[in-house]
């Protein structure tokens, strides 16, 4: 590092100079990320449990998987989870985002209260819903009783019928402040001069947001939603505390699925074969979100 | 649309109101399950259990925050995540650092590579990375340690540090540099005395940023730590929620609320940031 800076260094002694100084970084992200990453993905295709040998089994997990009731009871309730959740938290968010962008008085209030669940860890999002839908203490049973629209209190998440809907309520609470936030930025980058100049045409809100917000904000919503769905479908912490993927293996989230193979059964080999399917899903999502974007891009 | 002019002015009041209406039905979904865990982190116990849903406490108490303070494992925890915060946000800081100079300053092929790398790793889900990471830190003898989580949540930090740093080094001029390299100053001279003084408002929010990251993260923190001595505060809440979950939902509201506060800190310093400028520039681009 005792070289200085200058342009005029030939490039060969310019990549030896860079190297030296990202090394403090190269060495660490190889040992904690690269290395673990590329063996996970191979472990996926070994029949690997926990204190036993490695052995290549080539595509066995994934036959076995075909056949798994609950990998594809799982992945059914994932994309459930991920497709209401995402759905909806892009719904209301972008609503959110419209109204903060009105120009109301106290907006800057609003926008800062609004961006609360986010500030919170996400054990805690989790802590505070379970007491929410606790059964004897939870606020949720309480106020449903004392207004008289439920006789006894409702156990949310231990039941067949409000475990799913539950988790999600909780879920786009989480999420709705990000969404909101990223589309409220989107917004303003929109000249008002387009919807003056609309306005002279006679167009109303409706068709405003039609034909002006809704195209200018379409790179901008397909970024977000292809974030969401890579986050939300690989969801853990929020579920995990609330139901730990019950009653019954209900909201067994795909991640959760993989953690039990992995840590409560052994199973290491079979939990990473489920980690690589989610990669494989989650890139075919990617490529529509870049493909999207790309689109837009070459429009311009 | 009506001519009368009055029936016009109703007509927006009446719009005016609807949006503000709708915008506090937002705010009662969002903040609820704050107000209610702040309000029952400050009930006494009888309250809690009394079955009558009330917001603002009949008795207020701080009965629950002392209990918290004097559990030993939980105040153990605070401490633990105390640590690994502060060590991880100096660390990812002082090593991003020259890596993001290197990757403004010096255009090469690398470049593309390490950016690539940095985009990439996002799709993985940590279950995959999780197990050889476990293998890799136990034959490091580095599992069930909290320098293993530190190295783990420093790596696991870089990405956003290296993006937030590299964005602010372009807007320093290269011949500061160029002057301080004529005066004989070396390359780690210039990074440490010339750049990163210049570059503390991106390093204060990268600190933030950093710490906020390793004090909220749950997953890595539950599979990488055995001991309950060295359960960091995530951790220490679930186990907190076991079998006798149910009888402590006064302590553990205080608890989540004490938890809740360095994001809350953070959120209001950094309100300026995440409202105006930096954001916009960042979807624009």
């Amino acid at each position: 590092m005792s070289s200085t800076p200058t342009s005029t260094l030939p490039p060969k002694n310019r990549n030896l100079e860079q190297l030296q100084l990202l090394l403090p970084i190269l060495v660490p992200v190889m040992l904690i990320s690269l290395v673990p990453l590329i063996r996970g993905i191979y472990i996926g295709f070994t029949n690997y449990e926990l204190g036993g040998q490695i052995e290549f089994s080539g595509l066995e997990n994934y036959r076995i998987m075909l056949h798994d009731r609950f990998f594809w009871r799982s992945m059914g309730v994932g994309f459930l989870w991920t497709t209401i959740v995402t759905a909806l938290q892009i719904g209301l968010g972008m609503i959110l985002a419209l109204l903060l962008n009105q120009g109301l008085r106290f907006t800057s209030v609003y926008t800062v209260l609004m961006l609360v669940p986010w500030a919170m860890p996400p054990i805690v999002r989790g802590l505070i819903w379970r007491q929410i839908y606790s059964p004897d203490t939870g606020a949720l049973n309480l106020i449903l009783i004392q207004w008289g629209m439920i006789q006894a209190p409702i156990n949310w998440l231990t039941s067949f019928e409000w475990a799913i809907p539950a988790i999600i309520v909780a879920g786009v609470w989480g999420e709705i402040p990000k969404a909101a936030l990223f589309f409220l930025a989107g917004l303003k980058t929109i000249p008002e001069s387009l919807y003056e100049a609309a306005e002279l045409d006679g167009a109303n809100g409706f068709r405003k947001f039609r034909h002006i917000t809704l195209p200018l904000m379409k790179p901008i919503m397909a970024a977000v939603v292809s974030l969401s769905f890579m986050w939300n479908f690989n969801a853990f912490g929020l579920v995990w505390i609330l139901t730990q993927g019950g009653p019954g293996g209900l909201t067994r989230l795909p991640m959760l699925a993989a953690y039990e193979e992995a840590f409560r059964y052994g199973y290491v080999g079979y939990a990473a074969a489920i980690g690589n399917v989610m990669v494989l899903i989650i890139s075919l999502f990617l490529f529509f979100y870049l493909r999207v974007q790309l689109r837009e891009r070459l429009e311009d | 649309m009506t001519s009368i002019p009055s029936g016009k002015f109703l007509k927006k009041w009446l719009l005016t109101s609807g949006m503000h209406l709708i915008i506090l039905a937002y705010l009662v979904y969002l903040l609820f399950p704050l107000l209610w865990m702040i309000s029952t982190s400050f009930k006494t116990t009888p309250e809690i259990y009394s079955g009558i849903p009330s917001f603002i406490p009949r008795i207020f108490t701080g009965e629950h925050y002392l209990t918290v303070l004097q559990e030993d494992r939980l105040l153990k925890s605070i401490l633990n995540s105390l640590y690994v915060g502060c060590i991880t946000s100096v660390i990812v800081v002082l090593i991003s650092l020259p890596a993001a100079y290197a990757l403004t300053r010096y255009k090469t092929s690398i470049n593309k590579a390490v950016m690539g790398w940095i985009l990439t790793s996002q799709i993985f889900p940590a279950i995959l990375i999780m197990i050889p990471l476990y293998l890799i830190l136990r034959s490091l003898h580095l599992t069930d340690s909290l320098a293993g989580l530190v190295l783990v949540y420093v790596v696991w930090d870089i990405p956003f540090v290296l993006w937030m740093l590299q964005g602010y080094i372009k807007e320093i001029p290269v011949e500061l540099e160029e002057a301080a390299a004529i005066d004989g100053a070396n390359q780690g001279q210039i990074i440490y005395k010339i750049i990163m003084p210049l570059l503390l408002p991106a390093i204060g929010a990268s600190v933030m940023f950093a710490f906020i990251t390793s004090w909220n993260e749950f997953f890595f923190a539950l599979v990488l730590l055995k001991s309950p001595d060295l359960s960091t505060l995530p951790v220490e809440l679930a186990r907190f929620t076991g079998i006798e979950g149910a009888a402590r939902t006064g302590p553990l509201a205080a608890a989540s609320f004490m938890a809740t506060i360095p994001s809350i800190i953070l959120f209001a310093v950094l309100r300026k940031w995440f409202t105006k400028g930096t954001l916009q520039g960042a979807v624009k681009g």
